[in-house]
């Protein structure tokens, strides 16, 4: 299966022919995917080298004068480098874009530390006005580009990886889905962890709850599954454990709650080798997760 | 009588003292204080193509002030031109003033973006030129003023080194340079934008003349910079 990286450039080509606002900026990652592109629209297609604080910069600067700016590096580069840049080039300057990242929390974990991004998604819950897509499958992360990109002048994330669910759901690019209906619990999970979490969850009673985009988080969604189910809430995300908890709280302040963040740990492994070994040593392979959502659930698995 | 009895009422170089003194209580202001103010005076009375009528055309020139610390002579010259009301400036700093201690583009008429922490506004002048090349607007120009320390900041040098091979003609810096950075560039500041492409004038940041001549030398297919010399800041 091809990787939804493989279909940013193809996707964003097309919508580079299809409307004159929209421009791509790049800091050498990822141009060969723009190379025809930029050969059609080359004002439109911008590679700035290797210069990120340039990158978000000139990204502001193409949005002061009306148009639409498709930023895409890695994660650790996009988010995390210029993230001054990110704060007040686009969220003070009051303007938007659509930041792309890949390489997500450890796609390369032969990259080490440098290349792994997990706390990307709070760092930007940290500013206002934040639209974040995490696709868990490349049709959805095709759908949530084009979200992203009409969404008039809005800052919009869009959080590509290699980690992939076996089948795309459809999706809006704004409400989790219900997938599984439960009543002893709800587990949200998030993008490319849903597999995981439907193997860990098999004949747990839980509803489970896949979400694409998380900010603003479909706090509705949530509130309308913990009345059947319960509000004992597991949160599963592919990103730094518990960066959603706050919002889950939010979404349940009117009522008593337990919830339970699970992610990718803070501490740094300092590990190489391949994405199902630090997905286990993160403890969001479909074993572990059973161990611990049951626990959290206060059930025995099923078969143990 | 009060200005608000005469909105349309433009003022001269000669008022901007007391332009200031509206925002600091004194009409005798130190030379870090006054560093940007024939700068920018001569480049909005005599270069810059946009006014308070004009400050939403797509046609207009560009002024980003990315030096934002220390914006009374720009706030008095935005005033003197018309696009801040003069009965704004007195109450600079205040709470519920739209003029801070640094500029808001939210807040400020005229103003084209929000500064303060360095090193912000030349990498977005470089995306200002690219969108408005991009749109096939060839009119506009795009000036950035930054300062001497200023260029301290890496970000300057990510946005100087590309947008000379660039070739992007309609971008013009100025660097007030009141010789305020500790460690001051080997060479001097001219050399380290004609070494990235772009074409260089060192001036004498108050003569009028001189730096109107500057603001408008022809450097076909480069970007231009104009290295304003102003008294020493620590002098």
């Amino acid at each position: 299966m091809d990787t939804m990286r493989d279909r940013f450039a193809p996707v964003v080509s097309r919508l580079l022919d299809e409307d004159p606002r929209v421009a791509v900026v790049l800091a050498e990652i990822g141009k060969d995917g723009f190379a025809e592109a930029r050969r059609r629209h080359p004002d439109r297609v911008i590679n700035v080298g290797i210069r990120e604080q340039l990158l978000v910069g000139a990204a502001a600067g193409l949005a002061l004068t009306g148009l639409r700016p498709v930023v895409h590096t890695f994660a650790s580069f996009l988010v995390e480098r210029p993230f001054e840049q990110v704060k007040l080039d686009l969220g003070h300057q009051d303007v938007g874009a659509v930041l792309v990242s890949a390489a997500a929390s450890y796609d390369w974990p032969a990259g080490g530390y440098t290349h792994m991004a997990p706390g990307d998604v709070a760092l930007l819950d940290t500013l206002d006005g934040w639209t974040v897509h995490v696709p868990g499958h490349p049709d959805e992360a095709e759908t949530l580009l084009r979200h992203a990109v009409a969404a008039g002048d809005d800052k919009v994330y869009v959080r590509l990886s290699v980690q992939s669910n076996a089948q795309a759901r459809p999706v809006d690019g704004e409400r989790f889905v219900t997938v599984r209906e439960g009543r002893s619990g709800v587990v949200v999970a998030v993008g490319p962890v849903l597999d995981a979490v439907l193997e860990a969850t098999e004949g747990l009673d839980a509803t489970v709850l896949y979400a694409t985009t998380v900010r603003p988080f479909d706090a509705d969604a949530l509130r309308r599954a913990t009345r059947a189910a319960g509000t004992d809430v597991v949160l599963v995300e592919p990103y730094l454990a518990g960066t959603s908890t706050a919002a889950a709280g939010e979404a349940l302040v009117d009522v008593p709650y337990r919830v339970l963040g699970l992610g990718v740990g803070r501490a740094e492994l300092r590990r190489y080798g391949r994405v199902e070994q630090h997905t286990a040593a993160h403890g969001l392979d479909a074993r572990s997760l059973r161990e611990r959502i049951s626990g959290f659930f206060g059930q025995a698995a099923a078969g143990s | 009588m009060t200005i608000t009895d005469e909105p349309r009422r433009t003022h001269g170089y000669a008022d901007l003292p007391r332009l200031m003194g509206l925002m600091t209580g004194d009409e005798k202001h130190g030379p870090a204080a006054t560093s940007t103010l024939d700068v920018l005076w001569v480049l909005y009375d005599r270069v810059l193509r946009v006014d308070p009528e004009r400050r939403d055309d797509p046609q207009r020139d560009r002024f980003l002030l990315s030096k934002g610390h220390g914006p009374m002579a720009y706030y008095a010259v935005l005033a003197a031109k018309g696009f801040v009301p003069v009965d704004w400036l007195p109450d600079f700093g205040a709470y519920d003033s739209p003029l801070g201690h640094h500029p808001d583009r939210t807040l400020v008429p005229g103003a084209e973006i929000g500064s303060g922490s360095l090193g912000h506004g030349l990498p977005i002048a470089v995306g200002t030129a690219l969108g408005l090349r991009a749109q096939g607007l060839d009119r506009p120009r795009v000036w950035v003023l930054i300062g001497d320390a200023e260029l301290d900041e890496g970000s300057n040098h990510e946005a100087i080194a590309f947008a000379g091979p660039a070739g992007l003609e309609r971008l013009h810096t100025v660097v007030i340079d009141n010789a305020s950075a500790s460690h001051a560039r080997p060479g001097g500041i001219a050399a380290r934008f004609e070494a990235a492409g772009w074409s260089a004038v060192t001036v004498d940041g108050r003569d009028h003349e001189a730096l109107y001549a500057a603001f408008t030398a022809p450097h076909p297919g480069r970007p231009h910079v104009v290295v304003a010399r102003v008294e020493p800041k620590n002098a």
